[in-house]
């Protein structure tokens, strides 16, 4: 399986990166190599095999633990808002996106 | 003796017994760093205001009869551990000026036994590298040199590279670290100290930046094992506030490190034996086998079968979680933002995230976006996520012939700033003795056991049973023991 420009910008979309178009064909061949030799994942047999993450198989409730759905923590407003790029009162501000 | 010279055992007695005190400890430790940090580059931001005042307050708490586990120790803290009003920068510009409003809960456990923060050290950017060249601050030199090259600059390894390299050169007593495919036990290895990934859930990963959320894990670095025991027992513990925090008692670490090896049996993993790696490396191995046996150990080949896969797995479940974890960074709450030139709000994110990731970082956004888009999830994700139970069963099986296993810690001691940088395959190889480890969830040591031949250190990993650390901790301290390892770098505080 080997990817095209097309497809490497489309990722590079969805990844939110803006990609120069000189970097496409080096992005391609980098990502070829790595996408390559990750490729014999598929020889292994994996029928019935549960999938795992962390310590614990997805499934189990070993893995994670709930808690009750409670407000814990908040009415901090100046430390949310401190490391703001930029605040407009008690707000992030953002380039205008409504016309 | 040189202040910087104490083992953190070795500070803490004398801590205690009034020969030193902790603002002389750290002021030694901050002299050292205003020394050699220029040309090692280990530590980003130092604390030296802080550092003072807090190791007086430590003073003066002593002086009140109040002595924490960790009383007035100067550590080194790696820079993805958010420290409150504390700059912290994950080695990535996109981080921008952050300065976080909280505090990690490991740092937080620190500074509640008594430990003072020297400073946040460098890193791989968002700990993606065995090397340390990929900070955004500059890459780390290992204190160590080749003896018949000693002006071929070397990495210190990753990510933790600012961790190991600030330790091993006395420029710190210990540090945090972090390690998610190796990035403890590798540093650790290449610059000749000890370091340990405890079991997934030992420590919270609260207020940790996060790269691989089901891989990372947080742990110490430092120059014996006992001092990696001391600390972990400080970072450890159970944390409601990170979801996979495992609450379990937090055993006495430093103790296991006295309980020998005797009638223990070691499984020596045949898939371990690769193909080109250095001979050295393989009699180091042997070596520490039969150190192991002359203490009463038994040795048992076992097999492994999965090892050639965990690699690749590692390659898809990293960069996927990364990818998601990651998305955080728009330019938007915190951070950098590249406003200009920007047409709407999605440009914004675009160029912020194009001028404030690096290369690495955003090779490996692209291969988790890939790996989770729509059509591949189930080929890439769920079977990689498969393959982990695989790998996991492997060991599973292991442990019930053996109650630890020993193998090399690196497949090389470490190599040149300019080496393996053209192909990011190569560079991951690295990882290949540490990576399964991780993705089993399982404990694995760096021990220093001795060097190549061209004086530079080579370690030994032991990996354990889940929450078994101290099974580790005993072999580990038994493997230092007998290698009675004393080389010291050429770049080092007191030298």
């Amino acid at each position: 399986m080997s990817l095209d420009t097309a497809t490497v910008r489309r990722i590079a979309s969805l990844a939110r990166i803006r990609l120069e178009e000189e970097e496409v064909g080096r992005m391609q061949a980098e990502l070829n190599g790595i996408l390559g030799w990750i490729e014999q994942l598929q020889a292994v047999p994996t029928e019935g095999v549960e999938p795992m993450a962390g310590g614990a198989p997805v499934s189990s409730d070993a893995g994670m633990r709930m808690r009750a759905d409670e407000v814990t923590d908040g009415g901090m407003p100046e430390k949310v808002l401190a490391n703001a790029p930029d605040r407009m009162g008690d707000y992030f501000g953002v380039p205008k996106v409504v016309e | 003796m040189h202040p910087t010279d104490f083992s953190l055992r070795g500070a803490l007695d004398a801590l205690a017994e009034g020969i030193i005190s902790s603002e002389e400890l750290t002021r030694a430790h901050l002299d050292a760093i205003g020394r050699l940090n220029p040309r090692i580059n280990a530590y980003v931001t130092v604390m030296a205001e802080q550092a003072l005042a807090a190791a007086r307050a430590s003073d003066e708490r002593r002086r009140q009869g109040i002595v924490g586990p960790l009383e007035g120790l100067p550590l080194a803290i790696k820079d993805l551990f958010c420290t409150d009003g504390v700059p912290t920068t994950a080695g990535s510009r996109i981080l921008g000026n952050f300065v976080p409003p909280y505090e990690s809960t490991v740092t937080a456990n620190l500074l509640r036994d008594g430990a003072v923060f020297l400073g946040k050290v460098n890193m791989d950017e968002f700990a993606m590298g065995s090397s340390n060249t990929t900070s955004a601050f500059g890459p780390v030199e290992n204190p160590w040199s080749r003896a018949n090259d000693p002006d071929a600059r070397l990495v210190p390894g990753g990510s933790s590279g600012g961790s190991a390299a600030a330790v091993a050169a006395r420029l710190a007593l210990g540090a945090t670290a972090t390690d998610t495919g190796g990035s403890i036990r590798q540093p650790a290895a290449f610059c000749g100290i000890a370091g340990i990934k405890p079991t997934y859930g030992r420590c919270s990963r609260f207020g940790i930046v996060a790269f691989a959320s089901s891989l990372d894990q947080a742990g110490p670095v430092a120059r014996t094992v006992e001092d990696c025991a001391i600390l972990l027992r400080s970072m450890a513990g159970f944390d409601p506030k990170d979801a996979t925090s495992a609450d379990l008692p937090v055993p006495d670490f430093a103790a296991a490190c006295t309980r020998g090896v005797k009638g223990l049996r070691i499984g020596v993993p045949k898939e371990y034996r690769l193909d080109g790696m250095p001979a050295e490396i393989e009699a180091l191995w042997q070596q520490g086998l039969e150190w192991l046996r002359a203490e009463g150990a038994e040795t048992v080949e076992i097999s492994l079968p999965h090892t050639k896969y965990a690699l690749p797995t590692y390659y898809i479940v990293a960069p996927a979680e990364a990818s998601s974890n990651l998305a955080r960074y728009d330019g938007v709450r915190f951070g950098l933002r590249v406003a200009e030139g920007a047409s709407d709000l999605r440009d914004l994110y675009e160029r912020t995230r194009a001028a404030g990731f690096g290369a690495e970082v955003k090779r490996r956004i692209m291969i988790g976006t890939y790996v989770l888009s729509a059509g591949y999830y189930d080929a890439y994700y769920l079977k990689a996520q498969k393959v982990r139970t695989l790998i996991r069963r492997d060991f599973d099986e292991a442990w019930r012939k053996v109650d630890a296993i020993v193998t090399p810690a690196t497949p090389s001691a470490a190599f040149g700033m300019d080496e393996k940088q053209d192909d990011p395959v190569t560079m991951y190889l690295n990882d290949v003795f540490t990576v399964t480890a991780n993705l089993a969830g399982l404990p694995g040591l760096a021990v220093p056991a001795g060097l190549d031949r061209q004086g530079l250190p080579l370690g030994l990993q032991v990996i354990g049973r889940a929450f078994d650390e101290e099974t580790v901790f005993a072999v580990g301290a038994a493997i230092e023991r007998a290698a009675d390892f004393r080389a010291v770098p050429g770049l080092r505080a007191g030298a």
